[in-house]
């Protein structure tokens, strides 16, 4: 594949934008310390910096807590003065919700700042709901390390967008991932470009939301996915023939079967300009497509698309509905080369809470019964299916590839990669008070496009690193095989460790 | 097309402050006092507005507090954090917990939906109403747009016995005649309290919610008083003492009636209907495992109305009871099988907690339900039960002001409306009477789970 070659972006470093990183505990140093500077040496991860007066645990994230007491190079042991203490941080245990734990917002902040795995001891791989991917596992078999076919390099995680067979290009992306719609509007400019240019260094794909094609993403045309969706906001001819996927948005996990709102306080005159509506004015996006009602319709939605752009391909993005097999299937024979099934549990955009907890199933649930159903019809291998609504980590992309996604498509792992702390508060008042889904002047100023770019780079590289590290240890040489790969996952509440034979990781 | 049905809501502040999850521990030892104080830079002001509740000593930080942690952050000497609020945690208990009941008090103070950004955070499923989601629509079959109020969709159902059929005498006149049948805007009745403080006022704002709302309270027949009569259009009488004790005039007033099963009740329903033949009699059963014979049997000797109760956490009776869901489920079809199920109305009650119970609910098979507690944590209780043991009420509940209780219950019925209007909508269907026993329109737990996850890893 042409992507075999392919450049992956540097890892840098891109610590906390704030002065304070969140961290799982808190390190104080008494005045009994005489800074001697011992701990600044002897910590390997760099927890402490020196200072005039006693040195400052200015990245106590790093820190490996109390379960560091075991090496030598432990501080609060090795202190001549005993002025170390680590506790639990208090905040800590606030953070975070049932699906993203503190533990899980750490882990990624960590993959963000670094590019590589947490080495606190975070669990970085599931959350903590009780069901779907917290309970599923892999089954790996022999231990860490001793199964390794080969090395690392041999590893291929590329996949095909256009699996038609049609005589439109071939589309590959060296990861088997791609950056979901938030429109500009939503999301900040800062933020916007930020996902643009990393999904650009990554080879791979953002799409822009509902919300227009602002000028500053024509740089990157080649790796934009253009979205029309049911309110037409910013849909121009000229946008769609610029990109070479174009991706209709029946539905979306986050409110599924209700339409979008921007509220009016997020419409600035740029954003009213782009959606072309007026500045100050509530957007409503309808629900659905009120041109569509039958496969029949909807087949005419993807020729105009075909029509306009002759290189395109089209995805089609619906939520998990009591039918989405035939959904799926129709969508198939209407011509789309890719579909996204966006599960309910996940999302961005505000939504009523009774929506995103009750409508529609989670994204566990929905792809295999797809996967199986296009078996069944023969053509599952005929189109691209990708897997989002509460894809949190590298481990939740690989499990549902093996439920029978070719993919996955990713939104909030982005924002926390960005320091979203997921306070839920993004539709109220300025927007995001720290900077991430807001179109207010001084908060957008909080990120840095670099530093955003970056951050986002290093966490799907981290991500990556642990793809290939399962794949290595199933003994697969391609991501691509372990598609509906069912027999390598267990779920923890339907078999035991004794029935397995291996790991379950 | 009846008129829409729309619900007055306005904000109604509450009396006592809330408690919220988290609060904020700010060290006042060590600060540099330094100018450019994080605390100054909070983009909800909540520093700046900061204030000291005198009656309760309560600081305005932690109920403010929209947790961004920037401040948390950004402090240079790292003496702001953030920690769980003991009292929140205490909240109610396993069935109402604390994210309930400060869902319940948001809707009840601000007539709105509850509306957040970044997905859904709670667990993957749970026990009774949590293991089942509802349909959507999309590409093959349209949806409705409710909530924004561009396309009509009716909440309303009917309370009463119907005919299946239209008798006609020889001269081809109709001689069947049509029960009474009573129709309320949505699809709730407020219900008698399991537990609640002593006094007057909660009832009344019971009552008067009632009545702004086009709905109905069932009053026990020892508590009409004069205050309640003033509102006997909108009062569903339990008739749990002695029926000779009633005063006909209150049949002429009422338009429900409801009795308790056990004895004959049809027998006492025919001997109210005399009475007052445009009276709708209800019979209220203890929700068990005999239900579905039960309630089979009461339709097919003329029962119009079935108001069966499970307990303060939607369970029945018995040794292994079961959830209201599974058993409300097991009634409908019994019903649908017999061939009964249109004839009478089920109204189900007891653990209703959430606007998406009433939708679950009525999807498992009731036509409407009935609710207790989420009216009295309107009025901000906190499921803290003291009352029951005869210790004070903790938010004064006994001296509410009736008329300020009534606009929180409207208040909480109005975002129960439109949360119901978005499962509605979402679904494509236009009327609530049609979501009754759909469940072929919902997905649950351990279909799923069998189908997808039971087979996972097994070889061979």
């Amino acid at each position: 594949m042409a992507t075999d070659h392919f450049q992956f972006p540097e890892i840098k470093k891109a610590p906390s934008r704030f002065r304070n990183a969140l961290g799982k505990y808190r390190i104080t140093i008494t005045s009994a310390c005489t800074n001697c500077g011992l701990c600044v040496e002897l910590c390997p991860y760099g927890a402490y910096r020196a200072g005039s007066k006693r040195p400052r645990p200015s990245d106590e994230h790093l820190c490996l807590g109390p379960s560091c007491s075991k090496n030598d190079f432990y501080c609060v042991d090795r202190c001549p003065e005993k002025a170390i203490h680590i506790r639990p941080n208090p905040s800590f245990e606030v953070l975070g919700d049932r699906r993203w734990p503190a533990e899980l917002l750490a882990g990624t902040w960590h993959m963000a700042e670094t590019g590589a795995i947490p080495h606190q001891g975070l669990n970085y791989k599931t959350g903590s709901s009780g069901g779907g991917f917290d309970k599923i596992r892999f089954i790996l078999p022999g231990k860490n390390g001793n199964s390794s076919p080969g090395s690392d390099d041999n590893i291929s995680t590329a996949i095909e967008l256009n699996r038609s067979g049609d005589s439109r290009p071939t589309v590959t992306i060296p990861v088997p991932l791609y950056l979901g719609g938030m429109s500009f509007g939503s999301v900040s400019i800062v933020t916007m470009l930020s996902r643009v240019r990393a999904a650009t260094a990554l080879g791979t794909f953002c799409c822009t939301g509902e919300g227009g094609y602002p000028e500053e993403l024509m740089d990157y045309d080649d790796h934009v996915i253009t979205q029309v969706a049911t309110g037409l906001f910013g849909v121009r001819e000229e946008t769609i023939k610029r990109v070479r996927i174009v991706e209709f948005k029946y539905a979306q996990g986050a409110k599924p079967g209700l339409g979008g709102h921007l509220l009016g306080d997020k419409v600035t005159p740029r954003v009213a300009q782009m959606r072309e509506a007026v500045a100050g004015s509530a957007l409503f996006s309808p629900f659905p497509f009120h041109s569509v009602y039958s496969v029949e319709d909807h087949k005419k939605h993807v020729d105009w698309v075909k029509e306009i752009n002759k290189k395109a391909l089209v995805s089609v993005k619906v939520s998990t509905p009591t039918d989405v097999d035939m959904v799926v299937v129709g969508s198939y024979y209407a011509g789309a080369h890719i579909v996204q099934l966006d599960g309910s549990y996940g999302g961005t955009g505000a939504a009523p809470d009774i929506a995103k907890k009750n409508i529609a199933m989670p994204i566990e649930y929905a792809l295999p019964k797809v996967h199986r159903f296009l078996l069944a019809e023969g053509i599952r291998d005929k189109i691209t299916i990708i897997a989002s609504g509460g894809i949190r980590s590298a481990y939740d992309m690989a499990k549902i590839i093996a439920m029978g996604a070719d993919g996955v498509c990713l939104g909030t792992a982005d924002l926390v990669a960005l320091e979203c702390i997921r306070c839920h508060h993004c539709e109220s008042g300025r927007g995001c008070a720290r900077g991430i889904a807001t179109t207010d002047e001084g908060l957008t100023g909080l990120m840095e496009l670099e530093w955003g770019t970056q951050r986002i780079i290093n966490m799907y590289s981290a991500w990556r690193t642990q793809l290939v590290n399962i794949l290595r240890r199933l003994g697969m040489k391609s991501v691509t095989e372990l598609v509906g790969r069912f027999d390598v996952l267990a779920h923890m509440d339907y078999i035991k460790q004794e029935e397995v034979e291996g790991e379950l990781d | 097309m009846p008129p829409k049905y729309h619900i007055e809501t306005s904000q109604v502040p509450n009396r006592f402050q809330k408690i919220t999850r988290s609060g904020i521990i700010a060290w006042e030892e060590g600060c540099l006092k330094c100018t450019r104080c994080v605390k100054k830079d909070c983009v909800y002001q909540v520093y700046e507005k900061r204030n000291l509740d005198d009656r309760q000593m309560l600081d305005s930080l932690d109920s403010a507090c929209m947790d961004c942690f920037r401040c948390v952050q950004n402090c240079p000497n790292r003496l702001i954090h953030k920690g769980l609020n003991p009292s929140y945690k205490a909240l109610g208990d396993h069935y109402w917990t604390p994210e309930i009941i400060s869902g319940l008090w948001f809707q009840a103070e601000s007539g709105r939906i509850p509306v957040s950004g970044a997905g859904y955070g709670g667990p993957f499923s749970g026990p009774g109403f949590d293991a089942m989601w509802t349909d959507m629509s999309e590409i093959v079959r349209p949806t409705r747009d409710g909530i924004h109020g561009r396309e009509y969709i009716s909440t309303t159902v009917d309370i009463g016995r119907k005919v299946m059929a239209i008798g006609l005498g020889p001269g081809g006149e109709i001689i069947s005649q049509a029960p009474p049948l009573v129709e309320i805007p949505l699809p709730v009745i407020f219900d008698m309290l399991p537990w609640s403080p002593p006094g007057d006022n909660i009832q009344l704002s019971f009552l008067y919610g009632a009545r702004a709302l086009g709905t109905f309270a069932v009053v026990r027949q020892s508590g009409i008083n004069p205050a309640v009569r003033e509102f006997l259009p909108h009062v569903i009488i339990y008739v749990d003492g002695n029926p000779g004790d009633l005063k006909e005039e209150l049949f002429s007033s009422a338009r429900i009636i409801e009795i308790p099963d056990g004895g004959d009740p049809i027998a006492l329903q025919e001997r109210f209907k005399s009475i007052n033949p445009a009276l709708v009699v209800m019979i209220r059963l203890r929700l068990g495992p005999k239900t579905p014979e039960r309630a089979f049997a009461l339709i097919a000797q003329g029962a119009e109305v079935l108001h069966l109760v499970a307990d303060e956490y939607g369970l029945e009776e018995g040794s292994d009871p079961l959830f209201i869901k599974e058993r409300m489920k097991e009634v409908h079809l019994h019903l649908v099988d017999k061939g009964v199920r249109d004839q009478a109305t089920l109204i189900g009650g007891g653990g209703i907690a959430m606007a998406e119970h009433m939708a679950k609910l009525i999807i498992c098979g009731a036509d409407a339900l009935s609710i207790d507690i989420p009216l009295l944590v309107a009025m901000e209780c906190r499921v803290c039960r003291r009352c029951k043991e005869g210790i004070a009420c903790p938010v004064e509940l006994d001296g509410v002001d009736p008329l300020w209780g009534s606009l929180r219950i409207a208040n909480l019925m109005a975002a129960w409306h439109s949360q119901l209007l978005e499962i509605l909508g979402a679904m494509g269907i236009r009327e609530a009477r049609r979501l009754r026993g759909e469940m072929g329109r919902a997905m649950f737990f351990e279909d799923l789970e069998r189908e997808i996850f039971a087979t996972m890893g097994k070889r061979g």
